[in-house]
């Protein structure tokens, strides 16, 4: 064979993913499967109040429980008991509160973290939780976030003095526009609170690595490399001795990009205690104390002309902070900040959020972070606008949004778009889809006023992903930078190593960033191992989470395996006795050009450079790559979303019949795989239109803090999808890829909810809250007739 | 504490232990048999991730009691497969991509097999039927209800 034999590349390529053998055998490592030898059990006694004073605690009677080896409240833990830390204070007077492990004297939610005992099994643990002695007593509760910020309302910080966290201010102009305005269209939408649900529970062990100085800690999260670096700083554990591996992790979603009370617990009591300490959450536990997503009111207001040319926008939000501050609690509405203004043209556009303390679990990163609720908005809005208008809500939207000749495109917002194509996406949604022939069954509905009527629901969306240039980030007063890192080495037997700092948990990048590796290195897939999510393994990350990976992470790759080349030519060069200009690289060989007779395959190279007895003066042995790249931008995948959604209006019952998403994320590694990370999407943002919603009583206790209380869709509650896709490759980024993880959900629920109304405008009905519940629909239907 | 002796057969091999009367099935297989392949997904008997057969047919094994299983023989997703042929189940969902983190796997998998064990052809409203006690959070369950298609006509093939 020669080496001008094409082989097709790996990438674009369905390939079956590496991860599965294991994960279909049971054959995992979990961290929750790490037995230690001597390991001491956390359990956590947590506060049943939203809001009240620790008037007593005493944790000596749990020590005499069988098994016990220690208990702790905050008194006892003095300087362990570790301030967790917020990285993004978004204004210069942000209210930053203190934010201990386990709360000293008072409790801020149902949840909060009193005091720990540990046992040498989790049910002696857990029993011995029932001997500590707790007296409270409650305060007044807030909840409601606009009762929070009105005066009077008890601070859930008592020193704070108030419940504004921060205000934050962009753009401007609106009043302006909206002075020379046809039609101006006002909505607040409320964007509910949703609690992540990853499958696999948290969980973490720390241990202390026998006679040296190393702490290793075993965490389910998605950021292996910033939680060493933040445990580091909270519990003074010198960084070089701190070891922080996540093993197989069972989904995140946002939810496990995080630095978490019981981490820094677990680690802190790991090195007092001398021996591993381990913590599992169960699975109601999660539901009150890992962190929620979204929870915002949205008072949004559009101006318009009356045939339909946009003007501006305005966008207040009040978001909900939650009781503490967590890694990037008041940053979530920022990352959507950007993104109001959507695909579409305008003059003008205000933002301002005010984010706010209430006694409930901290918000957080949720699937999206921020820009599922400004697409929402924009896109409800859009429809609410084409309403009044009179004119077919994608027609307005086709009027308005940025034609393919017109990119790059610089947003009212700031962004500058760099590649798109919302014509060709519709066009290829639209022909899935049969738009015309289901407009045409929705007017034969109304017109014999069946009981189940139709709606067509639109969403042409877009996102950012790929968080982010530093630079951007830094102007933003995020701590950290969003750079990506990747070493590539050839080792002597030929085989790959490619060490990443993204840190997947069911994006199977093991198999993506070998596609790309072999791509370029024309080296088999099944040759290549990706090493990730262990700093000891993988030193440099900064992981992943806002469909990243990829969009930042890719770069990296690409430019490590071209160093590796350049470094390799050189080599191959002196072997072959020619000048490494003379060398061409084809499918893991270099030959001399014309001369196919003359060829070094790349696994040669690699063992020239391991026995380094002939190389070239000046070149270092080993063979490897390495490359930390800061992205130059963003990337903006896009798509465009249609739902025939069927609602009974005689019991309110809502179903999704037809889902079409067609989906633009530029160049695709494996196509199996962004289709996979699409369902997944929809699933989750059909989740929240139709199903999901962490709710509160006036006390602060949660209403459906349980898996038989919230309802996360199974199998019958969704529907088969439509995808397809159009490949409008990016221009900022060298592979021409965008991002995935996030973009069916921030497109899904504006699609649902658009459905919905749409089979009710009819009605009355102009807006129908989240998740549109049987008894939401029904009662919105009524109220709709009865205001008639 | 009182502790029971039970006997069980897990995967072909039979284990004798003593365990507390209120310990689980998951607890007995995870904790003291080292069986970790079974995984526990909540505590409210909803997710369905530590599904098992016992006896041949699907139980969340968070729900029986391990003195339940006393005399019984339970097959887990460590015992799926045949040596090195993977069960067609196994099969498919690799080729249809029907996992993503695969911590509902092992769950949902043993609840396939038992669907198809009771209907070799099932429609896909009754695959979704016959899956409504094991969530995923990944998938949408869209390639998971292509997995069952694909695993039932492999095994279909086998008939």
């Amino acid at each position: 064979m020669t080496a001008t034999t094409e082989t097709p590349s790996a990438l674009g390529r369905p390939i079956k993913r590496k991860e599965d053998a294991r994960l279909l055998h049971g054959q995992t490592n979990w961290t929750d499967n790490i037995q230690l030898p001597g390991t001491v059990h956390m359990a956590i006694l947590r506060s049943p109040y939203a809001h009240a004073k620790i008037t007593k605690l005493d944790v000596s009677p749990a020590k005499n429980h069988a098994n016990v080896v220690n208990a702790f409240g905050a008194a006892e833990l003095g300087d362990l008991n570790g301030s967790i830390p917020c990285v993004w204070p978004v204004t210069d007077d942000i209210v930053m509160p203190a934010f201990p492990a386990l709360a000293p004297d008072t409790v801020r939610q149902v949840g909060d973290c009193v005091a720990v005992v540990l046992a040498t099994n989790p049910q002696s643990a857990v029993d011995a939780l029932e001997d500590i002695v707790v007296q409270y007593e409650p305060l007044p509760v807030v909840i409601d976030m606009e009762k929070a910020i009105a005066p009077g309302a008890t601070p859930v910080h008592a020193d704070a003095g108030t419940n504004v966290c921060y205000v934050y201010n962009l753009g401007g102009g609106y009043e302006e526009v909206k002075a020379k305005a046809d039609v101006v269209v006002k909505r607040r939408f409320i964007n509910q609170r949703l609690i992540p649900a990853f499958m696999e529970p948290r969980s973490v062990v720390a241990a202390p690595m026998g006679m040296s100085d190393e702490i290793t800690v075993w965490s389910a999260t998605q950021i292996p490399h910033v939680l060493r670096v933040l445990l580091a700083l909270v519990t003074g554990i010198p960084e070089n001795n701190l070891r922080v591996v996540a093993p197989d992790v069972g989904g995140g979603f946002g939810g496990k990009l995080q630095c978490y009370r019981e981490e820094v617990l677990v680690v802190n009591l790991a090195r007092k205690l001398g021996r591993p300490v381990k913590w599992t959450e169960t699975r109601s536990e999660d539901m009150l104390a890992t962190h929620h997503g979204r929870d915002q009111i949205q008072d949004i207001e559009i101006a318009a002309t009356k045939d339909g040319k946009l003007l501006g926008l305005n966008v207040e939000l009040i978001a909900n902070m939650g009781a503490y501050l967590q890694i990037i609690t008041p940053g979530i509405p920022l990352l959507g900040m950007f993104m109001y203004p959507a695909i579409y043209k305008m003059e003008a556009y205000n933002f301002k959020c005010t984010g706010v303390f209430t006694n409930t679990t901290p918000t957080d990163a949720y699937r999206g972070a921020g820009r599922p609720e400004a697409t929402y908005a924009i896109e409800r809005i859009i429809d609410e606008l084409a309403a009044e208008l009179g004119m077919d809500p994608l027609a307005l939207r086709e009027k308005n949004w940025i034609k393919h000749e017109e990119f790059p495109y610089t947003t009212v917002s700031g962004l500058t778009y760099d590649t798109g194509n919302y014509e060709a996406a519709t066009a290829k949604a639209l022909d899935l889809f049969g738009y015309d022939e289901l407009r045409a069954e929705q007017k034969r509905r109304r017109d014999s006023n069946e009981p189940v009527q139709l709606g067509i629901g639109i969403s042409t969306f877009t996102e950012m992903c790929g968080l982010a240039p530093s630079r951007t980030l830094g102007a933003l007063k995020y701590v950290a930078g969003g750079w990506e890192h990747c070493t590539i080495r050839v080792l002597p037997t030929g085989k790959v190593e490619l060490i990443t700092g993204t840190s997947p948990h069911g994006q199977g990048h093991e198999t993506a960033w070998s596609q790309i590796a072999s791509s370029i290195l024309g080296v088999p897939v099944e040759d290549i191992e990706v090493v990730h999510s262990d700093t000891g393994r993988a030193p440099y990350g900064m992981d992943t989470y806002g469909s990243r990976s990829l969009a930042v992470g890719g770069r990296a790759i690409k430019l490590a395996a071209e160093r590796l080349i350049e470094k390799a030519r050189v080599i191959a060069a002196h072997q072959l006795e020619c000048s490494p200009a003379d060398l061409e690289f084809v499918n893991g060989v270099f030959q001399v050009k014309g001369d196919a007779s003359k060829q070094q395959p790349l696994g040669a190279v690699a063992f020239e450079a391991f026995t380094a007895h002939n190389l070239p003066d000046g070149v270092e042995p080993t063979l490897q790559g390495e490359a930390t790249v800061d992205p130059d931008d963003f990337s903006y995948p896009h798509g465009t979303h249609l739902a025939a959604i069927e609602v009974d209006t005689e019991t309110g019952k809502v179903r999704v019949r037809t889902y079409v998403a067609v989906d633009d994320v530029g160049i695709q590694v494996n196509p199996m795989i962004v289709e996979g990370q699409v369902h997944g999407g929809l699933a989750q943002g059909i989740a929240q239109a139709l199903y999901e919603g962490a709710f509160y009583d006036e006390d602060g206790q949660p209403l459906n803090a349980t898996l038989s209380t919230y309802l996360i869709p199974a199998a019958p509650d969704l529907p088969s999808f439509i995808t397809g896709q159009t490949v409008t490759p990016s221009t900022t980024h060298p592979l021409g890829t965008k991002g995935v993880g996030e973009a069916g959900t921030i497109a899904s629920t504006p699609a649902i909810i658009n459905g919905v109304v749409d089979a009710l405008r009819h009605l009355g009905v102009t807006e129908v809250a989240m998740p549109a519940t049987p008894m939401t629909v029904w009662k919105t239907i009524q109220a709709a007739k009865g205001g008639k | 504490m009182h502790h029971i002796p039970i006997t069980v057969t897990v995967d072909g091999m039979t284990y004798e232990r003593e365990v507390e009367p209120r310990a689980l099935l998951v607890h007995f297989l995870r904790n003291d048999l080292g069986r970790v392949g079974t995984v526990i997904g909540c505590d409210t008997s909803n997710c369905g991730a530590c599904t098992v057969l016992l006896n041949g047919r699907s139980v969340k094994s968070c729900s029986v009691l391990a003195v339940q299983a006393d005399g019984t023989s339970i097959t887990t997703i460590q015992g799926l497969s045949d040596g090195n042929e993977w069960h067609p189940v196994q099969t498919a969902f690799k080729e249809c991509h029907g996992l993503q983190c695969g911590y509902c796997t092992p769950g949902m998998v043993m609840s396939a097999v038992d669907l198809l064990s009771e209907n070799p052809n099932p429609s896909e409203a009754e695959i979704r039927e016959g899956l409504e006690g094991n969530l995923c959070r990944c998938t949408g369950y869209h390639n998971i209800v292509r997995s069952v298609e694909m695993a039932a006509e492999l095994m279909g093939g086998a008939k």
